[in-house]
């Protein structure tokens, strides 16, 4: 991307945006290789909404997420561009500023409930931990806020449970100890990293509820990660999809799914089984994996895997740019649905790619380009 | 449901493996019982799939498990093309269990790491294959090639030095070597990201064809077990609530567990509706002292006295599908 940076703040309203992230790119040096995990991302999160973050494992999402938060600390990292939030730059600021920030302003919920809580101290007291170091209330206040906040996310019988042990409660119970203690200080934004995935499909369809509704009522913005695009299609209003480090694409939800242009995408998309369709409907596979972070191709990095890759791309790395809706960004010199691109992917079956062969065949399926 | 009976076992139908009351206790603390396959029954018909889907700890993996006689089952009856495997004893056994065969959701840690692909695939043979060493080098090439694992660099490379989705191909070539008439495969793209999932499911599609396979196919992914199974069988907490044909089932699921689990799973359509108002409930009882009656009613909206008394059975709702519930939808939308 370097230095013709997107402001994606101009083209969507800068009035309303809370966490503005430009080129931001996290590096770790590995003996003599440097691991590119986040490469040049851009995006803003608004005041009260929800961005999806989805991508494969390893795609960078998670680097990405503690990157923003500032608490990506081992000793082999390096870490460029800026983050700001409410017009105060992150990237580079004290340990104190972001101690002020963290709980009271953003805070994190983690894939696994049992790393974030610690497993000999009692629920209630976890809880109220950031209460206490932030605010200074008693004891007693300590714990009526504690009941409080075990309401908020809905666990039964409060009272009681303040004197469980995590390993007391089941997965989705935790879960939701996690939630009250992220949302105890009311912040403004909340990073959500695969808060579901450990969590059977009924526990997690009320863990997103009870997360959506948090989020209406103290009109906090979120910013839902995961590898489902099944968990973002209802539960966001807008998605970056990551891969190999980079956002390749980014859309008002609805646009994303409906109206997709990059590649990875729709291969993604259609390399999903849907419960909508007939039993034995032939998956659409991504052939091949993605690059190694440490070897980047000069190019885009889904040009050896990509249906529509002709030369241009396995030379020029394509820049993140808008459609003709401003709000919607994709990096593609071939895009899904322009002339372009439907010639590529005519090349590529006449040269018998594989993975042309199965895009242009699910394409006819679909009817249209897309 | 949770219920019991065998009105779903089918005998016209070509059935290579039937599974009779089957149950499978674990032994707890303080003489309490873990309670993980309560009575189920069901059937395979030969070059079938049939889905095995539930939430965790409903007993999935043990019932695959059971079948294999890994370990044998505390009562209940597995029959595999006649022979009733929980009687045979010694060599009998060992022969007939080599036709089932079972593939793991983690695919790297059930490969021994110090051995290369050819000899970790060839293993079985040891034992039971061709002794004649070309003919077992060309029945591995063959296999190999297969699943799409190149043979010649099988000979030297070792798991560490392939990917979760190679890794997964390899246990699965493991598994085929044997020529078994039935596979198991428990959660086996449950650890893998969605493109190698797609490679993965579609290829054991193709297998399925090209060997004239059965399988008995472990996952908790509504979707994904839609996609390969011809039938879907629903378990909760040790017991089958409902069985049928995927695409009716899921078109009309008539155990109130299954529309919950149908409800629940997130399909990637930003226009599907969402059920928002369920924020509570959902924890799943213990297996050491499972509700009476039905196992469902302390999580169902339609649970009234009869189901907390009497166990349901199960019923025909609809063509070659059963369900195991007091008040099923269908039935009860129909007056
Ligand atoms: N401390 C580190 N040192 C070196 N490489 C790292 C380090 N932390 C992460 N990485 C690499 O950065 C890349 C991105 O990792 P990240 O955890 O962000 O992926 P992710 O998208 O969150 O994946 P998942 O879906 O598996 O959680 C990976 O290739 C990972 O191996
Ligand atoms: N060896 C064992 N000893 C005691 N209890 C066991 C044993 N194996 C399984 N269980 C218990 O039996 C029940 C069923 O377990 P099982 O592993 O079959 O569930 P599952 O449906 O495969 O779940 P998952 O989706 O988590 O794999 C669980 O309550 C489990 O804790
Ligand atoms: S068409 Fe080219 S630029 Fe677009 S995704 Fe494919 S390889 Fe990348
Ligand atoms: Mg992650
Ligand atoms: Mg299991």
């Amino acid at each position: 991307m370097g230095v013709e940076v997107l402001s994606t703040d101009a083209m969507s309203g800068a009035s309303d945006a809370l966490l503005t992230v430009t080129d931001l790119r996290t590096h770790f040096h590995v003996g003599e290789h440097v691991v590119k995990a986040v490469d040049g991302v851009s995006l803003t999160v608004h005041k009260g909404k929800t961005l999806g973050i989805v991508g494969e494992s390893g795609s960078g999402k998670t680097v990405l997420s503690r990157s923003i938060m500032g608490i990506n600390t081992a000793p082999n990292i390096e870490t460029s561009g800026s983050v700001t939030y409410n017009g105060t730059e992150l990237v580079g600021s004290s340990r104190s500023t972001m101690r002020k920030l963290w709980g009271a302003e953003m805070s994190m919920v983690f894939q696994d409930p049992m790393t974030s809580l610690n497993p000999v101290v009692k629920v209630g007291r976890q809880v109220t931990e950031h209460l206490r170091s932030h605010q200074g209330v008693s004891k007693s206040e300590a714990r009526q806020a504690a009941i409080e906040l075990l309401k908020w996310v809905r666990i039964p019988e409060p009272e009681k449970r303040l004197e469980n042990y995590p390993h007391q409660m089941s997965g989705g119970m935790r879960q939701r100890v996690c939630i009250a203690i992220a949302l105890a200080c009311g912040p403004k934004l909340l990073f959500a990293d695969e808060p579901t995935t450990a969590l059977d499909v009924t526990v997690q369809h009320q863990i997103l509820n009870l997360l959506s509704q948090q989020q209406r009522e103290r009109d906090m913005a979120m910013v839902l990660v995961t590898h489902d695009l099944g968990v973002v299609a209802t539960r966001t209003d807008e998605i970056a999809v990551m891969y190999a480090g980079r956002v390749v694409e980014q859309a008002s939800t609805s646009t994303l799914f409906d109206d997709m242009r990059h590649p990875y995408t729709q291969s993604l998309f259609w390399s999903i089984p849907k419960t909508s369709e007939p039993k034995h409907t032939r998956l659409s596979a991504i052939v091949g994996r993605p690059p190694n972070l440490a070897a980047l191709p000069p190019g885009c990095s889904f040009a050896a895997r990509c249906p529509y890759a002709q030369d241009v791309c396995r030379e020029q790395a394509p820049e993140l740019q808008p459609t003709e809706d401003p709000s919607h960004l994709f990096a593609c010199h071939l895009p899904v649905g322009s002339d372009e691109g439907r010639r590529a992917l005519e090349v590529n079956v006449q040269l018998g790619l594989p993975q042309a062969k199965s895009a242009a065949l699910r394409a006819t399926v679909a009817g249209g380009g897309r | 449901m949770a219920g019991s009976g065998k009105a779903h076992l089918r005998s016209s139908e070509d059935v290579i493996l039937r599974v009779e009351d089957l149950v499978v206790e674990f032994p707890a603390r303080k003489g309490q019982v873990v309670h993980a396959v309560s009575g189920i029954s069901f059937d395979v018909a030969r070059g079938e799939t049939l889905g095995l889907v539930g939430e965790s700890g409903c007993g999935k993996s043990t019932t695959g498990r059971a079948l294999l006689q890994l370990p044998p089952p505390t009562s209940g009856t597995v029959t595999l093309d006649g022979d009733e495997l929980t009687s045979l004893e010694g060599k009998a056994m060992m022969r007939r269990r080599t036709d089932i065969q079972m593939i793991f959701q983690d695919p790297i840690s059930s490969l021994n790491p110090r051995r290369t692909i050819s000899k970790i695939v060839a293993e079985p043979l040891d034992v039971w294959g061709p002794k004649d060493e070309a003919e077992q080098q060309r029945l591995i090439s063959d296999i190999l090639d297969a699943v799409g694992i190149d043979p010649e660099s099988a000979a030297y490379k070792r798991p560490h030095e392939y990917s979760g989705g190679q890794c997964q191909r390899i246990s699965i070539a493991r598994a085929l070597v044997m020529e078994p008439k039935v596979i198991i495969c428990d959660e086996p793209v449950s650890a893998l990201d969605v493109s190698v999932q797609a490679q993965i499911l579609n290829m054991l599609e193709d297998l399925k064809a090209k060997y004239g396979l059965t399988l008995v196919f472990i996952a908790h992914d509504l979707a994904v077990v839609k996609n390969i199974s011809d039938r879907v069988a629903v378990m909760y907490l040790g017991k089958i609530c409902e069985i049928g044909e995927s695409d009716e089932l899921y078109a009309s699921p008539a155990h109130p567990y299954t529309k919950l689990l149908i409800e629940s799973h997130p399909e990637p359509d930003p226009h599907a509706e969402v059920d928002e108002s369920v924020v509570v409930g959902g924890d799943i009882p213990s297996p050491l002292d499972p509700p009476s009656g039905c196992r469902f009613r302390t999580r169902c909206e339609f649970a009234d006295a009869t189901c907390s008394t009497d166990e349901p059975q199960m019923r025909e709702v609809g063509p070659a599908h059963f369900v195991a519930c007091h008040h099923p939808l269908r039935l009860a939308q129909s007056h």
